[in-house]
This record gives structure tokens, sequence and C-alpha cells, in this order.
């Protein structure tokens, strides 16, 4: 497992001695992130590396810019997706070296362990990889924080404005686990809201690597869009074997969790015409440009909604610690409600009371390979969703916390 | 027409898919069925090395211009080349010891080839394109078939025989089966059976090798494209009998059959199925369809 610390543990107990008169309100003298994430696996290239550097960047440019009297260190750790791993660490750190907040924490099952512990241990745990909006309705509590996306705001931006595009009758090559039958479900509900039909779908073994057996049957059941209720290796393969087949042209595929590191890795031949909904992109405006080069300088790929969310998110969380003069966890979270955030990321985000930060969110369409000018040019945005439309409105929360 | 609420169309279109994947299934357990039969190493380094020949292909192509006919020949070659280092380095060590130490060193050695991919080249992997001269496809009337999966088919089938002709039918396959039985007494003949044993297992990797630039343009290229397939290639060495060569091809093609038409029926199952075969046959033929008791 690899395991860094920035700082050793004997530099960090004298700093802990030598701060401790002075900054009495924060532990130990020091405010601790805890970097949870895939470092080896599946997800690694949308959260992983690029999350951590991200993390790095936040605490660099908040002490550059608002010049904190404490001090902030950053580890980080491997959690290979099981949830075990991921709660174990958190329980370490929360327990024996004082980390105040757990972040990252993608896929959902690690997330949804880690929030447990935090909940136990009172300390924070801000999520920008998961998807599941379970995170937010029945398993929410009052010391998490979802941050960049999740999947209620992917379905419903795709589908919504795929059907009302046209794409009337819709086919679900479905991955066969809570995630995927979730994304189905909620997918499905938006494409029937929005006058729309649901011919039919196909749950395949999660992980798979031939996808043709069930193109071939969205292709028979004759619907205009094929809607990919899966992720990571299993969406990439179902659309270069889609282009394969000769299926493309004819029907068209929405990808319902889609990251720009998945359009990158298929190049735009085969992802072109596609739609997709995302928290960010790096070419969107200036300030995100200038963030996004100099991510890419260092991690020489552009960064995802998940890691630009990491940065945003982490930024936010130090100037709360900072305006509440503590890093008490019930202090620094009600802190972190109570500022909206505005920067490269998210212009007046918000976090609810069931933990969800809402934002824009952007639909895209996939570029032709003609219309793209540079690297990683990759996207138009076709509509910007506006954060009140974008996530599940508090009225159909599950989550005890939100007061009716 | 219909048969169990299935349209034929549908079900031709599935066997045929079946007949591709079975193809890919076939030429993999071929090496390991080579491999195991003389060399007595159950070789978990098989999906790396398959994974490799997919990344060659993918490197000579981007960084070199190489097409895809020359990485066809080339890749198994290195690759092969690489397997040839291994077995006189690592591999020759372990003959004499249980079958546990060749797995354990192979599959140690499939995770350090994969991490170091992973490393270079993130895991979402690359794209490789189908080569010009067999992009498109022909219309059978039931489906349309991408020429180059009818392509995957006569490449895999013909070396898959090709393979079989030459140990069953040639001299230096006679040497083979002869050192397979008794290399002793092989050896006591005058021939050279350390090399003999050196050229297995560079030509069975290589068999892996091959698959993977074949396989390339038709999954996405990535760091562990050949472990989510070395488990179920496995299961049909198994079923088909360890060692047999003949067996290893003939389950490899029907076990890729019978994963279509469980995709048609009751898709969740199909990852399951090749097991739930695997059982069935350890439990009524331990040795295998084609193994010798």
């Amino acid at each position: 497992m690899s395991m860094k610390k920035t700082t050793s543990l004997a530099c960090a107990a004298a700093l802990a001695t030598l701060s401790a008169g002075a900054h009495a309100q924060i532990s130990g003298g020091v405010v601790k992130i805890g970097v949870l994430t895939d470092l080896s696996g599946t997800y690694s290239d949308l959260a992983g590396s690029g999350a951590v550097l991200a993390t790095k960047m936040a605490v660099e440019d908040f002490i550059a810019k608002e010049k904190p009297n404490f001090k902030i260190e950053v580890v980080t750790a491997d959690h290979q997706n099981k949830a075990d791993i991921a709660s174990n660490k958190a329980r370490e750190w929360f327990e024996r070296e004082g980390v105040d907040t757990a972040t990252e924490l993608v896929t959902t099952s690690t997330a949804l362990a880690v929030m447990k512990v935090a909940k136990e241990k009172d300390r924070i745990a801000i999520m920008n990889g998961p998807g599941s909006t379970a995170i937010t309705n029945e398993q929410c509590n009052d010391v998490s924080v979802h941050y960049a996306y999740d999947t209620y705001a992917l379905a419903n931006g795709t589908a919504k404005a795929v059907t009302k595009q046209g794409g009337k009758s819709w086919f679900f090559i479905t991955a066969d686990y809570a995630f995927g039958q979730a994304l189905e479900k909620d997918a499905s509900a938006v494409v029937i809201a929005n006058g729309g039909k649901v011919l039919g779908s196909v749950r395949h073994p999660f992980p798979g690597s031939d996808f043709s057996s069930y193109l071939l049957k969205a292709q028979a059941s004759g619907a205009q869009v094929i809607g990919l209720a899966n992720a990571g290796a299993d969406t990439t393969n179902s659309i270069k074997q889609a282009a394969e087949f000769g299926i493309t042209p004819t029907q068209s595929l929405a990808g319902l969790l889609m990251f720009i590191t998945d359009v990158h890795a298929l190049g735009l031949k085969s992802t072109q015409g596609m739609y997709l909904t995302e928290g960010f992109y790096w070419d969107l405006n200036d300030e995100t440009r200038a963030w996004s080069k100099r991510f890419f300088s260092v991690q020489k790929k552009m960064p995802t909604m998940v890691q630009a969310g990491q940065y945003s998110s982490i930024y936010h969380y130090l100037k709360a610690v900072k305006a509440a003069g503590t890093d008490d966890t019930k202090k620094v979270m009600a802190q972190m409600k109570k500022m909206p955030i505005n920067d490269f990321f998210a212009k007046n985000g918000q976090i609810r009371d069931d933990g969800r930060m809402v934002h824009d969110m952007y639909l895209m369409q996939v570029k032709k390979p003609s219309e793209s000018k540079y690297p990683w040019d990759y996207y138009n945005v076709r509509q910007v969703i506006p954060a009140a439309e974008a996530f599940q409105p508090l009225s159909l929360s599950r989550c005890p916390l939100v007061k009716k | 027409m219909e048969i169990f609420g299935v349209p034929t169309a549908l079900l031709g279109s599935q066997l045929l898919v079946g007949l591709i994947n079975g193809s890919f299934y076939a030429i993999l357990s071929l090496g390991l069925a080579i491999i195991f039969g003389l060399l007595n190493i159950i070789n978990f380094a098989h999906g790396a090395q398959y994974m490799m020949g997919a990344f060659i292909a993918w490197l000579a192509l981007t960084k070199f211009e190489v097409n895809y006919w020359v990485a066809l020949i080339a890749a198994p070659l290195l690759v092969g080349l690489l397997g040839v280092l291994l077995e006189r380095t690592m591999l020759r060590k372990l003959y004499k010891l249980d079958h546990l130490y060749g797995l354990l060193l192979t599959f140690g050695l499939a995770l350090i080839i994969e991490g170091i991919f992973r490393d270079q080249f993130g895991i979402s992997g690359e794209s490789y394109e189908v080569p010009e001269a067999l992009s498109g496809g022909i219309h059978l009337g039931f489906m349309f078939l991408p020429l180059y999966r009818a392509w995957v088919v006569v490449a895999s089938l013909t070396v898959c025989f090709g393979t079989w002709f030459m140990i069953e039918k040639t001299r230096l396959g006679a040497y083979l089966r002869a050192g397979t039985e008794n290399p002793q007494i092989v050896q006591a003949l005058g021939i050279n059976v350390p090399l003999l044993i050196t050229f297995t297992y560079g030509y069975g990797v290589a068999l892996a090798a091959f698959a993977g630039v074949l396989a390339a343009p038709v999954f996405q290229v990535n760091p562990l494209m050949g472990s989510n397939l070395i488990i179920v290639v496995f299961a049909v060495v198994v079923i088909g009998g360890m060692g047999s060569i003949l067996g290893s091809i003939v389950t490899g093609i029907g076990l890729g059959l019978i994963e279509g038409l469980t995709k048609v029926f009751y898709p969740e199952a199909s990852a399951v199925v090749v097991f739930v075969i695997m059982v069935v046959v350890l439990l009524l033929r331990p040795a295998g369809l084609f193994g010798k008791a």
C-alpha cells in the first residue's frame, strides 16, 4: 500500500508542542487533511494522484493568499476501492494521527464507510469522487459534504436534454450492481417525465469487456438512444464497440457517468456527438483555464470535475477553519454551510443541510475531430444547468436532517 | 421466427459474437495449455503478456508509426523473447518444485508488469484504431458483421490449428510430446530438452501477445485488460483438461458460444456460466473433457 506523509510524525509532534500555546483552538496546532483515494485502480485517472495534487495546490494557494496562523499538513493513502481498507485507514488517521478531515473518497462504498467513522469520531468527510445520491439521502449525516457531482445530476442533465431534443425511445445497458441499477432508475424516471419511453434494458456483469452482445440487443430494440448506465472501462468499451458494429450512426449513445478522462482515452472519433453532463470543464473561461493549466503542467492531464472539485472543497474547508478560528467539527461545518463558494469551480455554490453542495452543472456535447483545435479541446457547452435544477430538490430528500 | 421468445436473427448474431469471443479464449488457453504441458508451470503472467502485446502494438503505432500488420508479427516476437529471458533466468529454477512456486512467481511478475504499465499509462488506457483494410463491415441480413471481427476469427483459428498441426504432426512436435512424457529418456536420445522447453515457453507467451494485438482494436488497451480475461481462460483450460492441446482449442470456442447464448437468455449469469460448467466438469471428469485421467 502506498502511503506518504508530508511530514514525519516526530516533526508534527514538535510542531504541536511549539504552537500549542499560540493556537489553542486548533487541535495539535495543525490542520491535517487526509486524502483517501484510489491511487492504483479503476478510478485512479479520474481521482487518484490528480486529486492529491489538487489538494496540495489548494493548501499552497491558501497559505500564500490567506496567510493563516496555523499549520496545514496533507497525508495520503490508497484505499484500493475497498470499504474495509478505507474505514480502517480513516479510523487510524482520526484516532492516532490527528487528521481533521478525510477527503476525496471515490467509490460510494468507501465513502459511506468513512462517513460513518467520521460521524463516530466527530471529524469531517468531504467527498468528490463518489457518485451515489445515498450519501446525501438515506445515509446522510451532519459531518459530511458531497461536493463535485452526483448520479442524480448527471442522469438528470443528460437524459433530460437528450429526450427533449427528440431522443424519445431509450434502451439501457446497465452494470448489474447497485450503482448501475440506481443510475438506470434515475435516468428512466427523467426520460418518462419528459415524454419519452423506455423500451427495455440489459444488465451486464461487472466488470465486462465484450459488450457486443448487449449492443446487438439494444440495436434490435430499435431504440433511438442507448443509455449507458455503467462507468469506467465498461463505458469506454461499450462506446468503442458500438462504433465498430455500426450502431452509432443510426442510434445515439448517452453516457450517464462519463469523465473527460474517458473521452480522452477513447478519442473524439468514437465519442463525437455524445451528450454528457459535467460539473466542470477546464476550457470554460479564463479562470478555469488558468487553474487547469497549472494543474496540467504537473499532472500532464487536464483535471476532471473530481480533481477541480477537490481543490475547491479543500480551499473552502480551510477558509471555514480560518473564519471559525478553530478546527472543531461542528463549528467548521456550520461555517462551511454559511459561506457561499465563489471560485473557478463554482459560482455561488452552497452546501445544503443534507451535505449536498449545489452549483451549476454543464451539459456537454463531444466535438467532432474536425472541430477540435488544440489538445483537450473536447466539449461544446450546450447548456448551463442552473444549480437549482441540477440537483435533487430538497423536497424530494430522504435525509432525516432536512426539515420539511 | 422465434426460438424461446428470441428472434432467430438475434440468436444468430449472438452465436457469431460468441464465436468471436471463443476465438480469443481458444488462442489464450492454447498458450497456457502448451506451457503447462511441457513445463508444468501454471503461467499466471499470461494475462500480463497478452496486455503487453496490445500495448506494444499501440506504442509501435503511435510512437514509431509501425502499422498493425507489422505489429502482429513483431509484438509476439518481442514478448516471446522476453518470455525466453524469463524462462532462462527464473522459471528454470522452479521445475523440480511444486506447481505452486511457478504459479506464485508468474503471479507476482504479472502484478509487477501491470503495475509498471499502470504507472506509465494510467488506468483509462489507450484507443487503437481498426486498421484501414479491415474497417467497415458486411451486412449479413441478420446482423452487421464488422470485418475486423471476422478477421479475428480467421486469424486465431488459423494460428490455433497451425499450432495443433505442428505439435501433433511434425517431428518437432513429436519431440515436444515426447519431452512432455519423459524428459530424461528424450534427453538421453540426444535431444536438447532444455532448449525445447525454452522454445515452448517463448512460443506460448508469443501466442498471448498475438491475441493481445488482435484484441487491441476491439477492446480499450489498458493495463488490466489481461487480468480481466485470464481467470475465464484458466477455467477454459481446466474444463478442456490441463495440457490438452486440442481440448483447449475446442473448449475455448465452445465456451465462447455458450457464454454468447447466456447473454441472450440470462445476461446476468454470463460471467458465472463458465465457472458453473467448470464445477460440473470437475465433479464428473476431474481430468477435464479432453484430459487423460
